[in-house]
């Protein structure tokens, strides 16, 4: 418990401090010394909305979501030239429908990742989350997209292989 | 430079390419949450993508300046994050609120 507060309030720390350096760009004592008087305040009143004391491991999940990005990157550019596709057909090609399951998630930053990689991953669009279940409601623009997430269910795997959180 | 030029017009291009399709897939879809199936993954990628060719136009043009690009490259993280949050919210307040969704066959709303 203890552990995990120190990590969050340093982690908290570094990030402001790394924002303040970058987005002032002057290096002299004074605004430095404000810098870290301002990083201190905020790091005090707000450590943990970033990092939630509580879970374990957030090392080695956080390099694992460094990992798991780029997968996300090339699936949004897949989703664009799917959605270029079906706007630029002269029969737009779309049959959309709501579809719904369950999934193993139930820490809350797992499941915003999961329903944010839904919303830029070809076809879907996250609606619902319902947290105690991991319960998800998600418009599907076509079938197949749908069919990716409730048949393969290789999104659910990843983002559950990121954060360790598989079916208990 | 020429190199670097046309690796930003591409870019550029490709921005340009993917926000005017979001633009044609918002008159064209027939109801809300297919409209936003096109604002929402096309404004990200063609934003992120304008924001990328400026990022490396600014940082072989004036090398000087280093900060820059790095807010820059802030932007785009931010986008990405931002942009599939903001759709999320649209679709939850209309399905919430009652909108029916399109189904194949029905007139466009």
């Amino acid at each position: 418990m203890m552990e995990g507060r120190k990590f969050g309030i340093v982690l908290t720390f570094c990030i402001m401090a790394l924002f303040w350096v970058l987005l002032s760009g002057m290096f002299d004592a004074f605004h430095l010394i404000s810098g870290l008087i301002c990083c201190s305040i905020v790091t005090f009143l707000s450590h943990d909305l970033l990092v939630k004391g509580r879970s374990q491991k957030q090392f080695l999940k956080s390099i694992r979501l460094a990992l798991y990005i780029p997968w996300e990157f090339w699936q949004i550019v897949l989703a664009n030239i799917d959605v270029a596709y079906r706007v630029l057909h002269p029969r737009m090609p779309i049959d959309p429908l709501i579809i719904e399951f369950e999934t193993s998630l139930r820490g809350e930053f797992s499941l915003v990742t999961l329903a944010n990689s839904i919303t830029l991953t070809p076809g879907t669009i996250t609606i619902l989350v319902e947290p105690e279940r991991g319960k998800f409601w998600v418009h599907a623009i076509a079938k197949e997209p749908g069919d990716a997430l409730l048949v393969d269910q290789t999104m659910q795997k990843k983002v559950a292989d990121v954060f360790m959180e598989w079916e208990r | 430079m020429v190199i670097i030029h046309g690796i930003v017009v591409a870019f550029l291009g490709a921005g340009l390419f993917f926000t005017f399709v979001g633009s044609i897939g918002l008159l064209r879809f027939p109801d809300f949450y297919t409209r936003l199936h096109a604002t929402g993954k096309c404004d990200t990628l063609g934003g992120g993508l304008i924001i990328l060719g400026l990022l490396l136009y600014h940082l072989f043009q004036y090398p000087g300046t280093p900060l820059v690009p790095a807010k820059l490259l802030f932007l785009v993280l931010f986008v990405f994050i931002a942009n599939p949050t903001a759709t999320h919210a649209l679709m939850k307040a209309a399905y919430k609120t009652g909108v029916k969704p399109w189904c194949l066959g029905e007139r466009r709303q």
